[in-house]
């Protein structure tokens, strides 16, 4: 098995700390922490037409919005002696964290706890939660 | 944003008034409104609607022009809308969508925007007019049309992607005026492909004000002061109303109002569905006889002007008016997805005239059918036609429908605002002033619809939507040889493996 420990990172204070306890574990075992930033999207959700022309600019500035968010993470890591690699990706947060372990045989995912108890978070169900069900590899939550 | 707002309010309040006052006291502000723009439209209406008169009936050219290029595309690419149509439900599903591309426009967004600009009043309406006229019959004839259009929507969304603009910001511009200008000059004929692109542009701008605009405003108006008794007589005030809301999205760039339809638009749509299948399946016992009505009516009608013909003519008419096939104006929705291959985008888009014609305008006419609303020389047409058939089974239906109609006709304005658009920015070019111009001069036309009585109404937008053909299919036989190539090369990506299923 490969070493590589996903992280679900968004940029949030919880976030960092799932980094720090992935990157805890990479930097004991040699092993590699990859983020990964997802952007929630639908590909079923329904755009006017103006949107549809302008979606291939809007996509091309959220995913360097993104990038400008995970990549100083993913130096400062390096600089500290960690291997970091990072993924910024449009999609359904759950899915995506499941194919991309799946796809790099990774040993674990970590993210970060959103501390949410509304209502919402518990019809709609958290990214925790989601994992936790169906993640093909164990996950970690970090508070 | 909001001062833009305000200034374009007031300036069709002051339209409005202007009229208002020339008319006097007397004659009511529809009235007014009505006589003034008759003797504008009535010539522009009579040239474009050219009849001949043909075994007892008058056809108008330019519904032979509309049939007759769908016929040439069905033959020359090989009934490509039967042999296609498995593959175009897979691409549609996303079975060929490269994960790697999400956040990108997919088939299935790009297809369900253009939906949402065709399935509009004419689904409802349009098709209380053809049955009204051509009885029965026209069903027939409409579900032939709407079979034989989707081998011309396939032609001319494949080269809206394939002759789009990609510009630097990453935005794309495609549509009829740059395939016809772009994919012309490479045959060396730059100047008629540029003389077609223009009179794409002024019959699209024409046709964003008529069939995208006053026939929406109209029908929905006559649908919501039936059963807000409050707003008959006052057009002008329904239309004002109607004419802020657009407003507020289209110039004040309030997404979210036009985000909320699109979402209720699709839901409003099986709500439709679904209670014309109720009827049909309540009324079960009628079902043969209203199929040997159409199937009759068809070929040897006996109530309806011109015969035959005549149910052959609103057929063929309504259902190019509802599908927008061979039109040109969905060629410039579907340009903006991303693919592979332009001929992807057409065997999506292919599915547009079957949901839109062969679904859902059949839904309508079998309920009028069956329920035995229609009642030759009544006057009851339109969509009061459609509304007194679906009250026969669920009394207050008229309700839904009003809402269904003032929605559909919402998200159709929205599209063709955008359509209109997009031809004025190609004839006058792109800038803030010129598109906020266009936009108000759109909102002025909905109140202007929503104040005339039907008949010169849906005879202009007619008009207009079908001059748009005019140029639009002499384009597409030029190009239609390119086309195959690209087909060819597709079909050969598939069979290498160099395009493959991704799931």
């Amino acid at each position: 098995m490969s070493d590589i420990i996903i992280v679900g990172y968004d940029g949030t204070a919880s976030a960092k700390r799932a980094v720090q306890h992935a990157a805890g574990i990479s930097k004991a075992s040699g092993g590699t922490v990859h983020l990964v930033h997802v952007l929630e999207w639908s590909p079923y959700s329904f755009l006017t037409p103006e949107e549809l022309s302008e979606r291939h600019k809007r996509r091309e500035q959220e995913l360097a919005r993104a990038t400008a968010i995970v990549q100083p993470v993913v130096d400062d890591l390096k600089s500290k002696g960690v291997n970091a690699t990072c993924e910024v990706r449009h999609g359904h947060a759950g899915e995506l964290l499941c194919e991309i372990a799946n796809d790099k045989k990774a040993r674990a995912i970590v993210i970060g706890r959103t501390g949410s108890t509304s209502i919402a978070a518990r019809l709609m169900g958290s990214l925790a939660l989601t994992l936790v069900q169906a993640a093909p590899v164990p996950v970690t939550v970090v508070p | 944003m909001n001062r833009l707002f305000l200034a374009t309010l007031s300036l069709l309040s002051v339209s409005t008034a202007a009229i208002a006052q020339e008319a006097g006291e007397a004659a009511s502000i529809d009235q007014a409104i009505s006589d003034a723009i008759a003797p504008i439209v009535n010539p522009i209406v009579n040239t474009i609607f050219y009849s001949v008169p043909l075994f007892g009936a008058d056809v108008p050219l330019i519904v032979g022009w509309l049939i007759v290029a769908a016929t040439i595309f069905t033959f020359y690419f090989g009934f490509i809308q039967f042999r296609g149509f498995k593959h175009s439900i897979e691409l549609v599903r996303g079975d060929y969508f490269d994960p790697k591309d999400s956040g990108e426009v997919t088939p299935f967004q790009a297809l369900a925007t253009a939906l949402s600009g065709t399935v509009g009043l004419g689904n409802i309406a349009g098709v209380g007019v053809a049955v009204y006229l051509g009885g029965p019959g026209a069903t027939f004839w409409m579900i032939l049309a709407g079979l034989m259009g989707m081998a011309s929507k396939f032609t001319e969304c494949i080269l809206g992607v394939r002759y789009r603009n990609e510009y630097p910001d990453g935005t794309v511009s495609g549509g009829p005026m740059y395939y016809l200008s772009k994919g012309l000059s490479e045959d060396g004929k730059a100047g008629l492909g540029k003389f077609l692109a223009i009179f794409f542009s002024i019959c699209c701008v024409a046709g964003s004000f008529g069939g995208g605009n006053m026939f929406q405003a109209n029908q929905s108006f006559a649908q919501v002061s039936n059963i807000i008794p409050f707003f008959q007589g006052k057009g002008w005030l329904f239309g004002i109303i109607l004419a802020a809301v657009v407003a507020v999205v289209i110039i004040g760039g309030i997404k979210s109002i036009a985000r909320v339809t699109e979402k209720i638009v699709p839901f409003m749509a099986i709500l439709y569905v679904g209670s014309a299948l109720l009827i049909i399946l309540l009324n079960i016992g009628h079902v043969p006889e209203a199929i040997s009505a159409i199937f009759a009516g068809a070929f040897a009608p006996t109530a309806v002007a011109g015969g035959a013909v005549g149910a052959l003519i609103q057929g063929f008419k309504r259902a190019a008016f509802s599908n927008e096939a061979g039109i040109g104006s969905a060629s410039i929705a579907h340009s903006a997805v991303q693919t592979r291959h332009p001929v992807t985008e057409g065997y999506v888009a292919l599915l547009e005239p079957f949901i839109d014609t062969v679904v859902i305008c059949t839904m309508t006419s079998l309920v009028i059918t069956i329920t035995g609303a229609w009642v030759p020389d009544s006057g009851v047409t339109g969509i009061d036609l459609t509304a007194k058939a679906f009250e026969t089974n669920f009394s207050g239906f008229g309700y839904v429908l009003a809402i269904a109609a003032l929605l559909f006709a919402f998200s159709t304005m929205i599209s063709w605002s955008y359509y209109g658009l997009k031809a004025w920015t190609y004839m006058f070019g792109e800038g803030q002033a010129k598109e906020i111009l266009f936009k108000i001069i759109f909102c002025i036309f909905i109140v202007i619809g929503s104040s005339m009585s039907l008949g010169p109404v849906i005879d202009f937008s007619d008009a207009m939507i079908f001059a748009m053909a005019i140029a639009n299919i002499i384009g597409l036989y030029m190009l239609m040889p390119k086309v195959k190539v690209l087909l060819a090369d597709y079909h050969e990506r598939l069979r290498s493996g160099e395009i493959k299923k991704v799931v």
